[in-house]
This record gives structure tokens, C-alpha cells and sequence, in this order.
């Protein structure tokens, strides 16, 4: 019988080992002494202050690129295809980062731009696409957005898609939303928030008429389908009726029956159509869906809310306040007993946390979510690195750090990235760091123990399944919080009297 | 609001007739915006009284990022409060000048810079639509309608119908309609006929013919249109003709270019071709 060794044990057999150390002694001739000055050197202020300084080169982003929030956002809407006219290997890379974060499969169609489409124009591309999809995957909808390639040529998606319709290859009345969405300009949650506008554009067109007493929420570029469950259970206590507008979570978090559905669910396409006669609309994200709830305002007439985010007990409070105020129904009692449970949790985990500092990298909307809940619970945001934030991000986020006495001592630092939150760590240590997988270099470097909180989280289960919105969004954040400090704990008092069984 | 966009040549007078028209319809009250398309940025000049100093892409090349570019050190405000934009590009030879037309004039539709009471915007556009950055003003959402501006010499007509294949392509597919063509005249022989039987066959109109005046010049040499340089001249009454015919315009066509052959033939009827050929 063969043993097939697994990866972590294989890699430490001798003959591996070998083989590392000549490819180390051949690719890194620096003496093991030299490497340990610099590494140590890395650790300084000064090293700090040139690293800052650093204008032409990003060292691990927290940010992917548009096209993948476009796909993302495209696969919330039932049977919907995402299309996207470029070239093969980014839509390899969207579908391989969503399916390694879901642990799920996603279909999406590439255009397969290849030089001769660079030169000519991808036209040809897309009506062959077009015509492929059609035939072979039967979608009610096919959304399209771009890659850099056809972005940079300048390829008209509105002609060409109206030429596909001219020559016949897919039905006239086939809604084909698009999205402009170079890779170069932006992050993630501006293609959501261009490939969303684009599909509400499409769909609402020519629908205003009599309101449906629905509301509208629109989650953004939001990876955990626990909140898209926990979120329905929440409007069933609220009894109001409701559209989730891209509603990812079938898509993503699909049950296996033994049968695979290239189109699980999401957001129904007569729902999406009719979303313009809704009482209102509420994002709960606002740098995600920026230019959709523009578009909302402008051309739907609903009303701008309050709402900022549903993370933290002060923002789920404004999210039910608004909602009510809009549908005309009552917050239920159950949803008053989950809050007072929320707060029962907090102030149970409160001494623990309160007073702790840490660090957050993300994506500006869960970043100010984060902060909001961190601050509930007295715990100090010091570092906050937003790479995909603007100066708009940058000054709200400086408000709510003024807004409490926990923010005094934090940062914002937008368009960085996460090799200048490393100098960070060391020049201005925290006790907990908050962030994407990504993040666990900085952990392996610093010490700084991690919380997995926000996309992509490639190397831990499940994270995604548990809601971090809502109430119960809060107890599970509280948990998350607690119980990093107190594993530190553990970790600190090992060998002491203090390693203690209550905490 | 009206966008309109000017193709034709190189070197055909795009940009000179483009900002002596603006400047005819600022003169009559009208609101107006001039958003150059064009790498060598020269679209507002007479406008500004100066070359342009921040255009789109200088600042976003100064800056490192379009996103950290604020709308007014890119959008300036000349003669009678005409506004003015330039996209900029790359060093000739390098980069691609195409996206620098994209980038410019997305920045401006998603900060606002058209305004809610403009009421005519016209992209002045690099001669030739080399490739798909140089079609960004005629796609959906933007300008409607085009005029070309050409004159009796034969590689401007030949642009001119070029431009109107291109035209013809979005037309099918949007909703752009060619508006007809303009005459910048080089005093060339039988100018105003050929270029009217060249509209006709094109299936548009020749909306003005604007003669030949050294006072254009003139007027250029100290950075300004005619109409601010001399409002008086028979020739700034020219430029508020086709300021007019412009604004009053109805005649919106889906062009029909016609092939090498039958441009050479045209040329041949008006006797052109031959004369040449004899000198």
C-alpha cells in the first residue's frame, strides 16, 4: 500500500530538505547573519518612516480587483450568468478566489480575448460568447463586466451587446446588464457597485408604477451567507416584505443534495424588476454601493436612510429604527430580546476587552462596522489600513474615532497596505489584529495574534457560515473578541498560577 | 443638454472652429463646456487664453492616481464662463492615448463636471478614431450627434467619409447621429459644391461653409477666437452662423459612406481629380 504523506510532513523528508537548502544557497546568497540584521532592522522606526515613503510598489493589498466583485455581485440574481469580456486567466483567478474562500464551485464565462481580440476589438468575442452561453447554459440573465484587456481598447459593451441582439444570437428580450469594470481603477467593491447599478438599470427599466409596499436591501459586497440567513430571519421576525437585492448566499452556500445546480438561486428576476416600486431602499454598505443607491435616489426617488452598516449594536439599531420607520411596523419583541442578549454578552466579555488595542484591515464599510462594535465594547481601534479607501472613507472614519473616547489614540492610513501595517505592528505594537487571510504573515512576523474577519479567509472553515451582523451578528463578534484575548491569556500564563480554568 | 462631438482631419481646423463656434454660442448666452480629447491638448487655447496647464492625465501622472484628482484644478472657466477640460496623454510614442480619453472623461461624468445647467457640450477629438479610446465620446450616454469638418482637399474628404463608417457603426448600435458636415474652406476649386454633393451622398447636409479669413489667424496668434478677438469681423459673423445652424439643427442622419472608388469618381465629376492630374 502506498502512504501518501501529506503536504505539511512531506516537505520536511530530508531529501526535500536538501533540495530547499541548494535552491536557497542558489536564489539567496546572503549570509543567514545578514538576513537576520535586515529582518531585525525591518522592525524600526526608521525603517518605518522609509517604508512609508514607498511610492511605486503595493506589497500584499488588501484589495482584489473590480471584474471580481462584478461576477460576485452578478451571481446574486437567479439564473444569471456572469459574463465577462476578457481575457481567460482573470476569470480564472475570480472563480479560483471565490471558490477557495466559499469552498464552493462558480461558473463564470471568459470571452477568451486573446491578441488578435486586442488588436481587432472583441466584438467577434463577445457575440461567439454570447451565442455559447446562450446555447449551452439556458441563463435568464447574462450580466456582463470586463478585464483590464478590453478596458484598455476601449470596447463599447453597449454596442456590442446590441449588435449580438441584431444578429440574432441571443432573444431580444434576454436582459444583458453590463459594467465597465477595469481592474486598474478601483477595487472589488466598485465593480459590485458598477455591475449592481448596471442590473438594477437593465431591470427596472420602464417598470415605475405603483409602489409594492416592499423595501429594498441591498447587503453590498458582503462574503458571509450567514448574514444573508441571518438577515432573512430578521425580516421574518420584522414581518415586512422585502427584496434582498443580489442575494448571494444560494449561490455560495448551496446544500449538497448529490445534484449540482449551475443556477442555485438568488434574487428573483421579476423581484429585481419590480424593486423600483419598493417604499424604499437600504444599503448596508455604503463605499460598496456608492454609485447604485446614486442611481437609486436619482432615478428611483427613494429616500436616502441612516443607515451605515448593520455590524455593532448602535449600527443594527439604526438599521430596525429605519426600517420600521419605512415599512410602518413595529420593532417585534423578540427582536428587543436578541438585543438585550447582544448587550447581556457584551457586558459579560466587557473587562476583557475593553481597553485592548487593536488593528483592522479590510474593506472601508466592515472596517467602520468593525470599529463601531470594537469601541461598543471599550476596546481601542489604533491602526486602521484601508488600501481600497478614499478620502471620503478616510474622513468618516475619523469622525466615529472622535465620536468616542476609545478612539482617541487610532489612525486611519488609506491607499496602504498591509507590509506598512507590518511596521505598524512593530513600531506601535496591539494586542489583536483584525483582518483577511492574508493578514496571518503579519501574525507569523509579529506575533500579533489574528482574527480572521473579512475576505478572501482561504485557511479556516466556516467563518463565512456565522453571521457577523445583527444582534446575534454581535454576539458572535463579542465571541470572536473574548475569546482571541483570553486564548493570549492562556498562552501568556502557561507556566504561571495565574493559567487559570475561569476567565 | 446637447453633447456634440468633432471629428475630421488632422490639422483640418477642428479645434479652431470648435472654439470659435463655442465662443458664438457663449456670446449669445448660451451655457457650454469643451472637453479637448486630444494627447497635444490644444482644444481651448483661444478659449483660456492659454494652453492648458492641468490637463486630466497631467495631474493624474503628477498625483500617481486619477482618484486622488479634484475637479477644479482639472475643469477651468474661459471666455463668457465656458468650461473647460483636457484629457492630456501620454508623450507621443508611448502609453496608449486612447485609455487617457476613457480615464479623462470618465473622471469628469463621475465628479459632476458637466453640471446641471450646461447646455451644450462638444469633445473636440484627435483627427483620426484610431482605435476604441477615441469612440468614448460617442458612446451611449454621451454625445448624440457628430459633425466632421472637412474641406475641398482630397484626404480631408476621405477622412470624412472614414469618420462617417465609424459613425455608421455606432449609429447601428446607439444612438449617434451625424449632424452633417462642416467646411473649414482651403479655397480649393468647386469647394462648396463638392463638399454639398459630398453631404448629400454621405445622406447629410453641408451645415455651414466657413470661408477662409486671414483675421482667423490673427486672432489665433494672440490665443483667442475671433469672436473675442474681433467681434466685429465679417468672419466672427461666419462662426455665429454655424453657431446657429448648430443649435438650431434638426437634420440628424444615420450616415452612408461611399467606397474609394466612388470618392475618386466624385472628385473626377467636379473635374478635380483631372486638373490635378494635368498640373
Amino acid at each position: 500500500m502506498i502512504k501518501i504523506k501529506d503536504h505539511n510532513e512531506l516537505f520536511c523528508q530530508p531529501d526535500y530538505q536538501e533540495q530547499f537548502g541548494r535552491k536557497k544557497e542558489f536564489e539567496r546568497p546572503w549570509p543567514e547573519e545578514k538576513v537576520r540584521e535586515i529582518s531585525e532592522w525591518t522592525k524600526t522606526p526608521e525603517y518605518r518612516e522609509l517604508n512609508f515613503k514607498r511610492e511605486n510598489i503595493k506589497i500584499n493589498p488588501a484589495k482584489a480587483c473590480q471584474p471580481l466583485g462584478a461576477v460576485f455581485c452578478a451571481s446574486g440574481f437567479d439564473g444569471c450568468m456572469p459574463f465577462v469580456q476578457g481575457a481567460q486567466g482573470c476569470v480564472a483567478y475570480f472563480r479560483s478566489h471565490l471558490s477557495r474562500h466559499f469552498k464552493e464551485p462558480f461558473a463564470a464565462i471568459s470571452t477568451s480575448m486573446t491578441e488578435d481580440a486586442a488588436v481587432f476589438g472583441g466584438l467577434n468575442n463577445m457575440i461567439e460568447g454570447m451565442e455559447n452561453t446562450y446555447a449551452l447554459y439556458k441563463p435568464k440573465m447574462i450580466a456582463v463586466s470586463t478585464t483590464c484587456m478590453a478596458e484598455v481598447i476601449g470596447d463599447d459593451l453597449n454596442a456590442y451587446i446590441k449588435t449580438a441582439r441584431e444578429k440574432g444570437v441571443i432573444p431580444e428580450d434576454l436582459p444583458v446588464p453590463f459594467a465597465h469594470t477595469p481592474s486598474f481603477v478601483g477595487s472589488h467593491i466598485v465593480g459590485y457597485d458598477n455591475m449592481l447599478k448596471g442590473i438594477l438599470k437593465t431591470l427596472s427599466e420602464g417598470r415605475k408604477g405603483e409602489t409594492n409596499g416592499k423595501v429594498n436591501i441591498i447587503p453590498g459586497f458582503d462574503t458571509y451567507t450567514g448574514n444573508y440567513h441571518e438577515l432573512k430571519r430578521l425580516m421574518g421576525l420584522m414581518g415586512a416584505a422585502y427584496t434582498l437585492l443580489a442575494d448571494v448566499s444560494d449561490a455560495f452556500d448551496s446544500p449538497n443534495t448529490g445534484e449540482y445546480k449551475l443556477y442555485p438561486g438568488g434574487t428573483p428576476l421579476p423581484d429585481a424588476m419590480d424593486a423600483v416600486n419598493a417604499v424604499g431602499t437600504i444599503s448596508l454598505q455604503r463605499y460598496s454601493t456608492a454609485k447604485t443607491m446614486d442611481y437609486i435616489q436619482k432615478e428611483w426617488g427613494h429616500q436616502k436612510t441612516a443607515v451605515r452598516s448593520m455590524i455593532g449594536i448602535k449600527n443594527t439599531d439604526s438599521f430596525f429604527e429605519e426600517l420600521s420607520r419605512l415599512t410602518g411596523r413595529p420593532i417585534p419583541a423578540a427582536i428587543e430580546t436578541e438585543r438585550g442578549r447582544a448587550v447581556d454578552a457584551m457586558v459579560d466579555s466587557h473587562p476583557y476587552v475593553h481597553g485592548k488595542r487593536f488593528a483592522l484591515v479590510g474593506d472601508p464599510d466592515q472596517l467602520l462596522g468593525m470599529m463601531s462594535l470594537i469601541m461598543e465594547m471599550g476596546g481601542e481601534p489604533v491602526h486602521i489600513v484601508c488600501t481600497n479607501g478614499d478620502k471620503h472613507f478616510e474622513s468618516e472614519a475619523k469622525e466615529l474615532l472622535a465620536s468616542s473616547p476609545f478612539g482617541a489614540g487610532g489612525t486611519v492610513y488609506i491607499g496602504k497596505d498591509m507590509w506598512h501595517m507590518r511596521s505598524l505592528l512593530f513600531t506601535e505594537p496591539v494586542d489583536i489584529l483584525i483582518g483577511n487571510s492574508y493578514a496571518k504573515f503579519l501574525t507569523r512576523d509579529t506575533g500579533t495574534p489574528l482574527i480572521r474577519i473579512g475576505f478572501p479567509l482561504f485557511d479556516r472553515h466556516h467563518l463565512h457560515r456565522q453571521p457577523i451582523i445583527g444582534y446575534q451578528g454581535v454576539i458572535n463578534l463579542v465571541s470572536l473578541l473574548v475569546n482571541t484575548v483570553l486564548d493570549e491569556l492562556d498562552r501568556k500564563t502557561i507556566d504561571t498560577t495565574s493559567f487559570d480554568v475561569i476567565r | 443638454m446637447r453633447q456634440i462631438a468633432i471629428y475630421g482631419k488632422g490639422g483640418i481646423g477642428k479645434s479652431t472652429t470648435t472654439q470659435n463656434l463655442v465662443a458664438a454660442l457663449a456670446e449669445a448666452g448660451r451655457k457650454c463646456m469643451i472637453i479637448g480629447c486630444d494627447p497635444k491638448a490644444d482644444s481651448t487655447r483661444l478659449i483660456l487664453n492659454r494652453k492648458m496647464q492641468n490637463t486630466v492625465m497631467d495631474m493624474a501622472r503628477e498625483k500617481g492616481t486619477v482618484e486622488d484628482l479634484d475637479l477644479d484644478e482639472v475643469l477651468l472657466s474661459g471666455f463668457k464662463g465656458i468650461r473647460c477640460a483636457e484629457s492630456g496623454g501620454p508623450e507621443p510614442g508611448v502609453g496608449c492615448a486612447g485609455r487617457g480619453v476613457i480615464t479623462a472623461i470618465n473622471f469628469l461624468e463621475e465628479n459632476g463636471a458637466y453640471g446641471d445647467d450646461t447646455e451644450f457640450v462638444f469633445y473636440d477629438v484627435l483627427g483620426d478614431v484610431v482605435c476604441g479610446g477615441f469612440a468614448m465620446p460617442i458612446r451611449e450616454g454621451k454625445a448624440k450627434e457628430i459633425y466632421i469638418v472637412t474641406s475641398g482637399e482630397m484626404m480631408a474628404m476621405y477622412a470624412a467619409n472614414n469618420i462617417s463608417r465609424g459613425v455608421l457603426k455606432y449609429a447601428q448600435s446607439g444612438g449617434v447621429r451625424l449632424g452633417g458636415l462642416i467646411c473649414n474652406s482651403r479655397k480649393t476649386d468647386m469647394e462648396f459644391e463638392l463638399i454639398s454633393e459630398l453631404a448629400s451622398k454621405l445622406g447629410t447636409q453641408l451645415i455651414h461653409f466657413v470661408p477662409r479669413d486671414n483675421e482667423v489667424q490673427r486672432a489665433e496668434l494672440r490665443r483667442k477666437t475671433v469672436i473675442d478677438y474681433a467681434p466685429d469681423h465679417p468672419q466672427a459673423n461666419e462662426y455665429r452662423e454655424l453657431a446657429r445652424k448648430i443649435a438650431d439643427n434638426r437634420n440628424f442622419v444615420i450616415p452612408t459612406p461611399i467606397t474609394m472608388d466612388e470618392l475618386e469618381k466624385l472628385l473626377m465629376d467636379y473635374g478635380i481629380m483631372e486638373k490635378e492630374e494635368a498640373a
